[in-house]
Order: C-alpha cells, then sequence, then structure tokens
C-alpha cells in the first residue's frame, strides 16, 4: 500500500518503528504533491528542502533512539496562515505576497518540536474570508472529489490536500467554518477547538475574537493525535486558555469501541430546518440513526436565537477584519504601490491593489459597523446575539452531552456558482457559525455520500467549552461504525 | 487673512473667565513595553528595540506588562481616584506610519483609574483643588522624522524616516476636569498641578517624567467665556507644550488669543493647536475636513483587566509620602523659612539633604554642605546637584569627622574635594591626602609657645584679660601647623599657657 494512504497514526509507528523512514514517508507526499497538485492546486508553496531536512533530523532521532512525538516525521500541510520563519505566508492575499515573517507562529513551533514534517502551506480564502478558496489571490483549490467543485473555505487547501492524499495531517483556523465546511465537502476530518485552545499567536487574524486554528485529518484518531500536539496554553496569547488540554487522543481510542449508551445527543432545531440539499438531510437522518444504534440517546433541543448568528456574525467579524487587516499599509512590509506623493496615497493604491474584493466588501462593512452613530445598533447589538447565542448553547448542553447538525447544507458546489452572490456563498457557514459566536468546541466527520451526486457529506458535532473529549468520542463512534458499514470516503483518483 | 489681534492680558481676565483642562501623558519608565518584552531605553539606536508584536507583523498578538497596570493604579491611588475593578483595553483605529497597527491599543470607556483630585497649592499658598476625572493605559506611537518640505512636518516632506523603538512603550493620560473660576490665576494654576503632578509621579518612581526627553507631555485645553455669564466658551487644544514654562505661557498666550478673536466678532474654532517654543505663540494644526471617528471598539485580543481589592490595596501600601507633605514635614524639622525651602527645591537639593540626614548628619550643617560648597562644585561643573559624584553618605562622614575634631572645615573641603575627584571615600582621603588634624599637644604647646614668644605685645594683652586678642595666635599656630591644627584646642592651649 502506498504511503500516502495510510492514516498518520499508521505512518508514524512505521516511522518510529524504523519500518519506514521519515524521509521516504515525506518524499512519498512530496511525489504526490508533485503529481496531482498541478490540478488540485493545494499548495501555495511547498518546501520541499526543509521538509526532507525535518525528515531527515527525525530519521537520526528515531536510530539514536531519542524519545519522540507520537506523530514524529508524519507529513503535514499548513494553512498559509500561520507564520513560518522558513517559508513565505500570504494568507492568500497578493498583499502579503513573497513576505517571510521573522518568526513562527506557536502552533508551527509546537508541530517543529513535534517532529511533524511541515512539507508547505495550503491555499485559503484571502484572510481566510469565504467558503470556496475561489477569494484566494492566487487561483482557487478544486475539490478532489470532482475538479470541477469547490473544496469549500477558507481552508479548502489544507482539506483539499488530505482528500487528494498530499498530506495526512494538515492545519486549519476555524472563524465561522473554515475547518469544517471544507471537511464536509472533501470527506476529511475538521475540528473547532474551543476558543483559546490554540494559540493565535502568528496566525494572522482575520476576526480576532472568533479564529481558532485546529487539527485537520482523514480520520478522528489523526485529528485528535494533532489536537494534542497543538493545543494548550501560551504565554504570548492573552486568549489562550491556561487548562489542561482535553485527553482527545484516549477519548478517540474509546468512542472508537463503538459505545455511546449514557450519552445524550442534542439535534438543534434550529439548524435541522429548510435549506438542505436532499442528500444532506437523508446522510444527516441516517447518521441519527446509528447514533442511536450506538447507544446514544438522542434529544431534540431548542437555541432561540441561531436565527440571529449570521447577522451577528457579519457585524463582529467585518468590524474585527476592519481593525486587523489595517496594518496592510506598504509602510513596513508586503505589497507597497508607490504612486502618489504622500504616505496616505501610497497606503491607499496600495490596499486598492492588494485586497481583493470580499476583504475589501468586509473592511467597508466593519468600518460602517463601527462608526460612530452607528455602533450600539450594529456591533453593540451584536455582541448582545453574541451573548444569547451562548445562553441557548449553555441551556441545550444542559439537557445534552453533545449537539449535532448537518456541517454544511450542501455538498460541494460548482467553482463559479456562488463567488459573485455574498449572501449565497455566506449562508455555507449557517450551522457552524453559532461555534464561533459562542467559542465553544465543533468538527465535522463524514457522514456519507449524498444520494443526488455521489459527494461527500458531513456531521457536525458540538461540545460545550473545554468538552472535546466527549466530542472526539461521539465522532470517533460514528466514525468506527459508519466505516465499518460503507467503508472509508476515498476520493476518486485525481490524477495518473 | 491677519488674526485678529491679541488683547492685553489684564483686559483679558476683565472681561473673561478662562477655563482650563490639561492632559498629561507620562511615559512609564518600566523595563519592557506595554504589551511586549522590548526594552524602552531613551535614545538607543533607530529600530532596534523592536519584536513582531511592537512592529505590529501579521499573527503577532499582545500581552498586558503587569508592572504598567500596577504603575497606573499606583498614580490613580495617589491621585485618590478609584480603580475600576474590570476594565477593557479599546482600538482607537486611524491611519499614520508611526502607528504600526493603525490602531492604537487604549483604554476608552473603561479606563482603569477614575475621579480623583489633587490639591494643588499655588506659591502664595492658596491651594486649588482639580479634578481628575481618568488616568488610562495606553501605548506610544513610533517617531516619525519628517525630512525635507518647510514645516518639518508630513506634509510637504520629501520622504519621512520611522523610528519604532518608542512604539508600544506605556503611557498613562492623565485628564483633569475642567477647572473654572482659576481667572487671572490659570496659567500659574496650570503649572503649578503639571509641577506638582510630576513631583507626585516622580516619587512613584514609575516614571523619569522629563518634559526635555518627552517621558511627560502635556496638553493644555482652555476656553473663555465672557465674565459672569456662566456660559462655556467653544476650548482649543493646544500640544507640543514641553516645558513648564511653556504650560504657564501657553494658557496665558491662548487667553490672549482667543479673547482678541472673540472681541473682534470672531468664533473660536474647536481645534489642535501648537505651541511653538521660540515665539510663545500657539497656531492651528492642519484643519480636518472630516472629524476623526476613531471607530472604538473593546481590544479582542486581550482579556479584560481585573485587579483584585487585595492587590490594590497592597499598592495603596507602597505610596510614598507625597512630595509637598514631605516638604512640609522636613522644613519643619529642619526649621527653615518658606523662602529658603523653596530654594532647596529650586536647588534640587531636598533629597540630598534629607538622605544625609538621614546618615546621621544634622540637618544644619547638610544643608549647608549642599547649598554652599557643594552647589558651588555642581555650578563649576556645570552639573545637577544630584550628579556630582559624591553621595548623601560620603558628606554625612564628612560632617561626622569634623564633629569629631578629626578634621577642621578646611580639610573637610579638602576631603570633599578628594571623594569630587574619585579618590574614594572621605576616610581613604583623609589617609592618603595626611589630612588628619594635628591634636598632638606637644606638637601644638611648641607651636603656641613660639607664636607667644614673637608676638609678647599680643600675650601680654591676652594675660590682661582680651581674650580675643588670641584669635591672632590661633592665626600663627595654624599657618604654622599648615591649617592641620585643631583651632578649638589651640584656643585652649594659648589661654594655658599666657596663664603659666
Amino acid at each position: 500500500m502506498s504511503l500516502t494512504r495510510l492514516t498518520a497514526a499508521e505512518l508514524a509507528e512505521k516511522i518510529a518503528s524504523r519500518e519506514v523512514s521519515a524521509v521516504e514517508a515525506a518524499q512519498a507526499h512530496l511525489d504526490r504533491i508533485a503529481e496531482v497538485d498541478g490540478e488540485v492546486h493545494a499548495f501555495l508553496h511547498v518546501g520541499t528542502e526543509a521538509a526532507l531536512a525535518n525528515a531527515a533530523l527525525v530519521d537520526e532521532q528515531v536510530a539514536a533512539g531519542t524519545a519522540l512525538g507520537p506523530l514524529a516525521g508524519v507529513p503535514l500541510a499548513l494553512k498559509d496562515v500561520f507564520t513560518t520563519a522558513d517559508m513565505p505566508t500570504t494568507c492568500g492575499s497578493k498583499i502579503l505576497e513573497g513576505w517571510r515573517p521573522p518568526y513562527d507562529a506557536t502552533v508551527t513551533a509546537r508541530l517543529r518540536a513535534a517532529g511533524i514534517t511541515i512539507l508547505g502551506k495550503t491555499n485559503m480564502d484571502e484572510f481566510a474570508m469565504g467558503s470556496s478558496t475561489e477569494h484566494s489571490a492566487y487561483g482557487p483549490t478544486h475539490n478532489p472529489w470532482d475538479l470541477s467543485r469547490i473544496p469549500g473555505g477558507s481552508g479548502g487547501g489544507s482539506a483539499a490536500a488530505l482528500a487528494a492524499f498530499e498530506a495526512p495531517l494538515a492545519i486549519g483556523t476555524d472563524t465561522g467554518g473554515s475547518i469544517r465546511q471544507p471537511a464536509a465537502v472533501t470527506g476529511t476530518v475538521g475540528v473547532k477547538p474551543t476558543y483559546g485552545g490554540v494559540s493565535r499567536y502568528g496566525l494572522v487574524a482575520c476576526a480576532s475574537s472568533l479564529d481558532q486554528g485546529g487539527p485537520c485529518a482523514r480520520t478522528v484518531l489523526d485529528a485528535a493525535l494533532l489536537h494534542e500536539v497543538i493545543a494548550g496554553h501560551d504565554p504570548l496569547d492573552s486568549t489562550s486558555i491556561d487548562r489542561p488540554v482535553p485527553s482527545v487522543v484516549e477519548a478517540a481510542r474509546i468512542g472508537a469501541q463503538g459505545d455511546l449508551s449514557g450519552l445524550r445527543v442534542g439535534v438543534v432545531k434550529e439548524l435541522g430546518g429548510e435549506g438542505y440539499q436532499p442528500g444532506v438531510r437523508a446522510s444527516f437522518d441516517a447518521a441519527l440513526q446509528r447514533l442511536e444504534k450506538l447507544g446514544a440517546e438522542v434529544v431534540e433541543v431548542s437555541c432561540p436565537h441561531f436565527e440571529y448568528a449570521m447577522a451577528a456574525y457579519y457585524l463582529i467579524l467585518p468590524s474585527e477584519v476592519s481593525s486587523n487587516l489595517a496594518r496592510f499599509d506598504a509602510m513596513r512590509y508586503g505589497l507597497r504601490v508607490d504612486e502618489g506623493a504622500s504616505a496616505e496615497e501610497v497606503m491607499a493604491a496600495t490596499r486598492e491593489a492588494g485586497f481583493g474584493p470580499e476583504v475589501k466588501r468586509r473592511i467597508i462593512l466593519g468600518t460602517y459597523a463601527l462608526s460612530s452613530g452607528y455602533y450600539d445598533a450594529y456591533y453593540g447589538q451584536a455582541q448582545k446575539v453574541r451573548t444569547l447565542i451562548s445562553r441557548d448553547f449553555s441551556a441545550a448542553f444542559a439537557k445534552a452531552d453533545v449537539l449535532v447538525s448537518p456541517t454544511a447544507p450542501t455538498t460541494a458546489f460548482p467553482l463559479g456558482e456562488k463567488v459573485d452572490d455574498p449572501l449565497a456563498m455566506y449562508l455555507n457557514d449557517l450551522a457552524t457559525i453559532p461555534t464561533n459566536l459562542a467559542g465553544v468546541a465543533g468538527m465535522s466527520v463524514p457522514s456519507g455520500l449524498a444520494e443526488e451526486d455521489g459527494l461527500p457529506v458531513g456531521l457536525q458535532i458540538m461540545a460545550p467549552a473545554l468538552g472535546e473529549a466527549v466530542m472526539y468520542r461521539v465522532g470517533a463512534a460514528f466514525e468506527a461504525s459508519r466505516t465499518a458499514d460503507e467503508g472509508a470516503l476515498v476520493a476518486p483518483e485525481v490524477a495518473r | 487673512m491677519t488674526a485678529p489681534a491679541l488683547v492685553d492680558y489684564a483686559d483679558v481676565v476683565a472681561r473673561y473667565e478662562p477655563t482650563l483642562g490639561l492632559e498629561v501623558h507620562v511615559e512609564l519608565s518600566t523595563n519592557t513595553k506595554m504589551f511586549c518584552g522590548c526594552a524602552t531605553t531613551f535614545g538607543a539606536e533607530p529600530n532596534t528595540q523592536v519584536c513582531p508584536t511592537c512592529l505590529g507583523l501579521p499573527g503577532s498578538l499582545p500581552v498586558v506588562n503587569r508592572t504598567a497596570v500596577e504603575s497606573a493604579i499606583r498614580i490613580g491611588l495617589a491621585l485618590n481616584c478609584s480603580i475600576a475593578p474590570w476594565g477593557r483595553f479599546a482600538r482607537k483605529n486611524y491611519f499614520y506610519p508611526d502607528m504600526p497597527k493603525n490602531f492604537q491599543t487604549s483604554q476608552y470607556d473603561e479606563p482603569i483609574c477614575v475621579d480623583g483630585y489633587m490639591d494643588v497649592t499655588l506659591d502664595d499658598g492658596e491651594v486649588v483643588r482639580v479634578g481628575i476625572e481618568r488616568a488610562h493605559m495606553e501605548e506610544d506611537t513610533g517617531k516619525s522624522l519628517h525630512v525635507g518640505g518647510a514645516t518639518g512636518r508630513i506634509h510637504g516632506a520629501d520622504y519621512s524616516l520611522l523610528d519604532y523603538n518608542r512604539a508600544g512603550v506605556p503611557l498613562i493620560e492623565i485628564v483633569t476636569r475642567m477647572i473654572p473660576g482659576t481667572g487671572e490665576r490659570a496659567p500659574e494654576v496650570a503649572r503649578a498641578y503639571v509641577t506638582q503632578l510630576r513631583d507626585l509621579i516622580k516619587s512613584l518612581g514609575v516614571s523619569d517624567v522629563r518634559m526635555d526627553q518627552g517621558s511627560m507631555r502635556c496638553d493644555v485645553n482652555l476656553s473663555l467665556s465672557p465674565a459672569g455669564s456662566g456660559v462655556l466658551g467653544t476650548r482649543t487644544e493646544t500640544k507640543n507644550v514641553n516645558s513648564l514654562r511653556s504650560v504657564e505661557r501657553a494658557v496665558r498666550y491662548e487667553m490672549s488669543r482667543q479673547a482678541g478673536v472673540l472681541d473682534a466678532g470672531g468664533e473660536i474654532v474647536q481645534e489642535t493647536r501648537h505651541f511653538e517654543e521660540q515665539s510663545g505663540t500657539t497656531r492651528a494644526g492642519r484643519r480636518k475636513e472630516t472629524s476623526e471617528d476613531y471607530r472604538y471598539f473593546p481590544e479582542p485580543d486581550l482579556v479584560p483587566i481585573a485587579p483584585s481589592e487585595s492587590w490594590v490595596e497592597e499598592l495603596r501600601g507602597t505610596l510614598p509620602e507625597k512630595p509637598w507633605e514631605r516638604r512640609a514635614r522636613l522644613q519643619a524639622e529642619w526649621g527653615i523659612s518658606d523662602e529658603e525651602l523653596r530654594d532647596l527645591v529650586n536647588a534640587g537639593a531636598i533629597d540630598l539633604i534629607s538622605d544625609t540626614v538621614a546618615a546621621g548628619a544634622p540637618a544644619g550643617e547638610a544643608r549647608s554642605w549642599w547649598v554652599a560648597y557643594l552647589a558651588q562644585q555642581a555650578n563649576a561643573r556645570g552639573v545637577e546637584l544630584a550628579e556630582l559624584p559624591i553621595t548623601p553618605g560620603q558628606v554625612a562622614r564628612v560632617i561626622a569627622l569634623v564633629a569629631a575634631g578629626d578634621l577642621n572645615n578646611k580639610l573637610a573641603r579638602q576631603v570633599v574635594d578628594g571623594v569630587l575627584a574619585g579618590e574614594g571615600e572621605p576616610d581613604e582621603v583623609v589617609e592618603s591626602r595626611g589630612l588628619t588634624v594635628v591634636s598632638d599637644d606637644g606638637a601644638l604647646i611648641a607651636a603656641v609657645d613660639e607664636a607667644l614668644a614673637a608676638q609678647p605685645d599680643v600675650a601680654d594683652k591676652i594675660r590682661a584679660g582680651k581674650v580675643q586678642a588670641a584669635g591672632a595666635i590661633v592665626g600663627a599656630v595654624m599657618k604654622a601647623t599648615r591649617g592641620q591644627a585643631d583651632a578649638k584646642r589651640v584656643r585652649e592651649l594659648i589661654i594655658e599657657r599666657v596663664g603659666s
């Protein structure tokens, strides 16, 4: 079996036992990237030399008997929104084209410390704004299930890299669904940890109060292994939680035994209504039956304020974006369009040329929402909705251990279909946005293929803040049961 | 368009009532910046004290400096403020090249210190209570150097250089409430407030408060209302007021200027003005076409500051005696007049004298050393008294040696000279220069006898009871011993020897 088809856990074991060298593992994935990425376009940058150098170091350490982390030598695709001192960091934007950060993000540093081989940086919607990667300044990523379709977004590059077997592990960031929705439409696993669970230091901000880095993989166990590498308190991030990381690996292993008896799974009434593609709906219903079969009690819960989540999100996010992205002004780094005599003119010309339409749209929205006279009506009001949504979650988690919903309302849609219709694009994140507003945890696991188009569907599992263990347990149980019956979701061979 | 004529100051105060407001920025002397670990040393090479956070690089995040919060709380407590039990930072959004993130992390509607006051004492003893509206924390910006162009400002410059060393240095902004009713004393009140605030903050040890280095900066708000009208006028905000004297001048000038505008039937424009140190005038800044909208919102990258009551009380316990209370106490202890006290304050001698007394010297002698001989030495060297290379402890030791009779005043000055010249501790100088008083009676008796023999007429006068005539003999003995004799002992020996 090809090394690229192995899970991260399997590959790590072979590297640790010297059955496979880390260099071989890295090279196999680099070869796969060379083979298929021309069509998939998951990567914006491939760091071949650094990847092989890391792998060689891991091999030396294995040979020397050095104790290494459980994922040492396993290759990984890093979303291009985390700073890397040895590779460019562009966030999918022209304004950062070629920028080499002088420092590593905390996540980057933890990956390196764990001996993980970073293959390169993955494509994304510009500054993580979008649900299709079509808003990348460097061209869209294609869904390995159907190259004419979107891989989701903003982390479409990371999800596509997994689905195309270019990497067994990836890192994404989730502001309103940017890890979970791509996972759903590519048939992979993606986790948005509790806000503050993974350090944001070196994660180029989209919306600071919503952004959260998280693990992406093809199996729940792999995601759990990666979760434990990147999570944990970071003194460089004031919003990072100073509490022990939940034991998600153990939870995933327990879950895989397939017993969920005693657990209550809440179906959020407000996330089960109109607007879902029939095949998505059907897959979700089947998932509920499967959860019951595993011993869980399925209950209905109501979160009445979720209907305002989208509106609140599109006030809070652009407001923070408008401020966070103000720093891109050509004075210190990045693109500089030197037209005009004054600093003000250079700033304006650079931002005009450097930002894409979606980013500009959100900067303008946010600037407006924060303006004097509008603040209370927009930003202030949205923050109140946010509080109400948190209360809805608290009430729901009093009745259920985890909540579930379809991750995204549709399967992967064709490239170009929604790129000029922002509202249609925003609706992709209807079910994922509430968790970001409340700071709770969420994951997407494959729930099968939609009957009408044969494309992957995702099941979203949500858990209270720092409740990742139960979330991973449910996800692993569901995955084990489903793959036992239907087999793992494998994208068609995209290139030969 | 010519500006209306200035109105004579006496005329202004006869017809208008000024309302003052003062905003003072104080740069804290923390070792590191407000939100990162960079050093804050003044005058370092440009852009050498920077990191991803204070350069606002993509992905960087702020972390609050605990010492800065502590300093803010201590300043607030010293100004009789309440300390907010919970408060968030906010972002003040505007574009400017020396602002790395194009927003300043500041406190907006949730300042850490609110509702205080300071009683300001004027020269004649009158006390004016100045209300403190708030004191809040924020980060400083970088520095721009605009090269070329006529004004030295960004508009019209050929190019600009940016130094981000100052970016992120912690600032405390202290804002007074409106200060009405100061009348003709408004300039004096403004100066006294800033002076007293500077002394207070200095006593807390949280800032250098050097106006000349920009670690204390003052903005003067001023409006005039027709006397007796009770109608508040439109205010101007004057920046670039960089010395205590300038504070006074800026208030005075703005009063005369605004009165001129109002007398000519004009309206005061609410604007930012710049004080011109050389001419003592203020000039309008660039007029903004639209009013600035800073789009404040809570800083999502930081968690709220929530100082516990016990921490605040612990910090209250660290507050030193207020500088003006301490001065009053020392004045009483040293038994000096108001004028003498003012001289000591102006000479920067209070701490030095107080420390010398604390090292065991009598107050009178300590004071006399610092304001006389040491002041002369400082003057001759062109340095501040405190910059002389001698410590209060060393001065106290010299005073002790004189009191013990080991040194006389002349020798003591030589010892001090030695210490100033870097020859070591007073005792080492005494040793190495061989400056001990001659107290060997044998040698002194010989010298006294010799002097009496040389001047028999004087000896007769002394014998006849004219004791004051002994001075001539003392002088002769001192000369013979090259000043190293103890004059008191010599006098005793003269009386003994003439009688024998």
